[in-house]
């Protein structure tokens, strides 16, 4: 089955994103085709690089991007949600005249239209949220 | 207002989904719904067949007489009425949602079709794709 996965909230705070990966990395392992993740809300939290958390806990976002070299697996942060909550990539750092960028490997930026997208061709879409 | 087409492209072969949007949350004690409108605002683009189901504190977002000022926010209410422009014109609204809360379609600044929890979720069975804020 292609399946799309919607992260709304943010690392740690709530257990959705947990529950995302979770449920991709079980997706997967029984074969199925993970069209995209897409990151909205603080969902878009989960992609930043600056995530330390202690070295007992897991570290969620690099748990992602472990997942998405592995799987290739498509991981887009909504650039809406994410300029709002100080989520950059290089590009877009450079394009706001800001003096560091945050995006994790294996993630990238773009529209909304990409979440529409993954709700048209994925047989099923499904949300991790509040 | 909410125009970032970057990168779009909304040709998907023809392929035409029911998508609701599920509006659960007030306007503004959290941004789900501003940015659920936003998702909205783009779906049009993409030439599907879309509605916004309105239920329990998101029958708020649809509330006339909306005052941000004091909260420093925008008042991002009008978009409601400007939905018609992006053929979307299917807004459902949960009549046990109004009733709890004191409101009648009166309350609202755009026109609904207002319908009971069963056919509601009748309504949502219905769909291809659900997408809740």
């Amino acid at each position: 089955m292609k399946i799309g996965v919607l992260v709304n909230e943010g690392p740690y705070t709530h257990e959705a994103s947990d529950s995302a990966y979770l449920f991709t990395k079980a997706a997967i392992e029984k074969g199925h085709d993970i069209y995209r993740v897409f990151f909205y809300h603080d969902g878009v939290n989960n992609s930043t690089r600056l995530t330390e958390p202690p070295r007992d806990d897991r570290n969620i976002v690099n748990r992602w991007s472990e997942l998405a070299k592995a799987h290739n697996l498509d991981l887009v942060v909504c650039i809406a949600a994410a300029q709002r909550r100080g989520i950059m990539d290089e590009n877009e750092a450079k394009r706001q005249g800001k003096d560091a960028h945050n995006l994790a490997d294996g993630f990238r930026i773009s529209g909304l239209g990409q979440l529409v997208e993954a709700g048209i061709q994925c047989d099923r879409l499904v949300t991790f949220g509040d | 207002m909410f125009t970032s087409s970057e990168d779009m492209d909304t040709d998907e072969g023809g392929i035409v989904k029911q998508f609701m949007f599920v509006n659960r949350k007030a306007p503004y004690g959290t941004v789900y719904a501003l940015e659920g409108l936003e998702v909205v605002l783009i779906s049009a683009a993409f030439e599907q067949d879309v509605s916004m189901a309105f239920i329990d504190d998101g029958v708020y977002e649809l509330k006339k007489g909306q005052d941000t000022k004091a909260i420093e926010q925008k008042n991002f209410s009008p978009t409601y009425r400007a939905l018609e422009g992006y053929d979307i014109e299917k807004l459902y609204v949960e009549k046990e949602s109004l009733e709890a809360r004191g409101l009648t379609e009166a309350d609202l600044l755009v026109d609904v079709v207002v319908l009971d929890r069963a056919e509601m979720a009748a309504k949502m069975a219905e769909q291809d794709v659900l997408i809740s804020f």
